[in-house]
């Protein structure tokens, strides 16, 4: 089967899941072929296929943007909308917390709200302090939501697939980097199911636990030091909220080590929150602290050498995992 | 608009006349049960504003959506939502609308078309067009109309949301109760331009200020917006000046409203007026008071059922959140 990039393979979930579905449709800032398919032309070809009420090219007006999807879905529509930044989430953060998360709750069920996010973002590209930021663990924080984001494009085939098909908001992170990965083409129909982790790679020393373009760190990482005689499981959480614990937990009991690993800044970070649950829940099977490794707690530096330095490298990986198997 | 030249037939001035009453002993019929102790909640109070809402309810179709403010009990109550659900919800009851987990501020009702009722200010507005959006999609010849207050027109949202109607001509009404106060900062205190009205036309849409107190400029205002959205000629602005009786929510301190304004306001009471309106239009005293007793007891039913009813139990917090969490 032929190969597809991450571009690809979210162009093609979303074509599959407009063709299938009438209710399924877009919105964004840029997103019709007038504008030329969005930024990073995810959504390509799609408004000559289906018109431009189904993929609506809006103003730039993320509150009204996700409003609008947010009452499209209780009206029982299936919107995609895109946020072309995760930066700009903070100006329709009202929208995201307090109205799609919570009126499936608030309604006590009767209006869920299945609405998909699609954004963008990712350290590494010279877009400095604004356009960036790793934001995931202000949404992980709030109940009603789902955070997914690939490493690979055919999870990212999958798991937008799943993230349409799911009844309740959806925060689909697309880490800019990663948008030329290619993968073996999954094909249509394919789905990811949202919650589940994926064991990147087995190990028996240390568990690695991240997600997104760090992954591909950790997958590195781990080929050098299995040279080294240090075997690293990788789990790619794919879900960040609400993860796949029992995949989390039954690793870290297998290897009694753990690292968690993200671009996102290290202090309140998810990273945090699966440490303390690890420690709460596999303290007997451990040999030592669960480690965390995050981005500087700084903006994202412009300079490149400023930017290289601030995100998380393989050197820090490296370093970790040895002090933390004794072999530093 | 010539609004007030328009005649409204009889039937639907008795229409407009019950959800009046309905919307009004209500709220004096909360503000007793707060009085009485018999309940302790918040309570957005809608003394002064009940035709506005009934009015604006009239002109809509049943299955046509509605989006509120925490101060929407008169468009849920005037809209036909179930009382005893109703009275549920607000004392946070298991028989509530939303089985006691939305409250006085939260009230949703698909089966009524009230999709949601916001507690942020302003929040409405950019919801219902999405809800327009998807009507525009699907073709189903639905309105929605989105109520909110002075204040909310300062808000963000309400400017993309009025840009982004008008630019796709979604099937909507936006319509602004202007009853003088963003909580307790007076209209003069929070906006210097002289209407909320005028701002339609910034957008390019039609806006139209009227006298709230006023059912033959209310209602045909709200109709020709409701028309207009329905013949696909996109979104109107609708601002209807009323007077908020009370303070920000009841039991808050309103000293901030002069009493001099507050008499004078009191001398535009919509409800005498409505009354006035109806006997010119020769429905007898009788026959207006035979309708509040009917409402009162229909009210006083539901308030008992709502106070016998049990709470939601408490695996409720765990429901809800996500579906796959169920």
């Amino acid at each position: 089967m032929a190969e597809i990039t991450m571009t690809q393979a979210l162009n093609l979930a979303i074509d599959e899941a407009m063709a299938d579905d009438p209710g399924v449709f877009c919105l964004g800032e840029d997103v019709a072929a007038k504008q030329g398919g969005g930024v990073f032309k995810i959504t390509s070809g799609l408004s000559e296929k289906y018109g431009e009420n189904r993929i609506r090219a809006t103003p730039i007006s993320e509150t009204a943007i996700i409003g609008a999807a947010v009452g499209a879905a209780l009206a029982g529509q299936r919107p995609i909308a895109e946020i072309m930044l995760m930066n700009f989430v903070g100006v329709c953060m009202d929208q995201i917390v307090n109205h799609a998360a919570k009126l499936r709750f608030m309604s006590g069920g009767q209006t869920p709200c299945p609405i998909v996010i699609r954004t963008t973002t990712g350290v590494g590209v010279g877009f400095g302090g604004q356009h960036s930021d790793m934001l995931e663990a202000w949404f992980a924080h709030v109940a009603g939501i789902h955070v997914v984001t690939p490493s690979n494009a055919a999870d990212a085939r999958g798991l937008m697939r799943a993230s349409i098909d799911a009844n309740d908001p959806v925060i689909f992170i697309e880490n800019i980097l990663c948008y030329g990965l290619k993968s073996e083409d999954p094909g249509p129909g394919y789905r990811v199911p949202l919650g589940k982790a994926a064991v990147a790679r087995e190990g028996s020393d240390i568990s690695i636990i991240t997600y997104g373009r760090t992954v591909l760190d950790a997958l590195s990482v781990a080929a050098d030091l299995e040279k080294e005689g240090i075997s690293v499981e990788v789990i790619d959480l794919r879900t960040i909220a609400p993860y796949d614990e029992a995949t989390v937990l039954a690793s870290v009991r297998k290897t009694g080590r753990a690292l968690t690993l993200h671009e996102a800044v290290r202090p309140f970070g998810t990273g945090a929150e699966l440490a303390a649950n690890i420690q709460e829940k596999c303290w007997d099977s451990l040999k030592g602290p669960v480690r965390r490794i995050g981005g500087t707690f700084s903006a994202v530096p412009f300079a490149s050498h400023l930017e290289q330095a601030w995100i998380p490298n393989k050197a820090d990986i490296v370093a970790q995992i040895k002090a933390s198997v004794g072999k530093d | 608009m010539a609004a007030n030249a328009k005649e409204i037939d009889r039937d639907k001035l008795l229409d407009i006349y019950t959800r009046t009453m309905k919307v009004n002993r209500t709220d004096e019929k909360f503000r007793a049960l707060l009085m009485q102790g018999k309940v302790a909640v918040m309570y957005y109070c809608v003394r002064g504003q009940e035709l506005v809402s009934a009015a604006a309810m009239a002109a809509l179709e049943k299955d046509d959506y509605v989006v509120c403010t925490y101060r929407g009990q008169g468009e849920q109550t005037a809209k036909g939502i179930p009382i005893e659900k109703w009275w549920g919800e607000c004392l946070g009851k298991a028989t509530g609308t939303c089985k006691g987990k939305g409250g006085t501020m939260h009230i949703t009702d698909p089966e009524t078309g009230i999709m949601v009722t916001t507690g942020v200010v302003g929040s409405g507005l950019p919801i219902a067009n999405g809800l327009a959006m998807a009507s525009q999609n699907n073709g189903d010849g639905r309105v929605t109309l989105v109520s909110f207050g002075d204040g909310a027109a300062n808000i963000g949202g309400f400017h993309e949301a009025m840009n982004m109607a008008q630019l796709y001509k979604l099937p909507v009404v936006f319509l602004c109760q202007n009853n003088r106060y963003g909580e307790h900062t007076a209209y003069a205190d929070h906006t210097d331009s002289p209407n909320i009205a005028s701002r339609a036309a910034g957008y390019g849409m039609p806006g139209v200020t009227v006298d709230g107190n006023n059912v033959h400029e209310v209602y045909p205002a709200v109709k020709e917006a409701v028309d207009r959205a329905r013949r696909g000629e996109g979104p109107s602005l609708v601002e209807a000046m009323c007077y908020r009786m009370m303070g920000h929510f009841f039991g808050s301190d309103f000293s901030y409203m002069p009493p001099e304004h507050l008499a004078e306001m009191a001398a535009e009471d919509p409800l005498p007026k409505l009354r006035k309106v109806m006997l010119e239009h020769q429905f007898t005293e009788e026959e207006l008071d035979s309708i509040v007793d009917g409402i009162n007891a229909e009210i006083d039913a539901a308030v008992e059922h709502a106070l016998a009813a049990p709470l939601p139990d408490v695996s409720e917090i765990y429901k809800d959140v996500l579906e796959e969490v169920n």
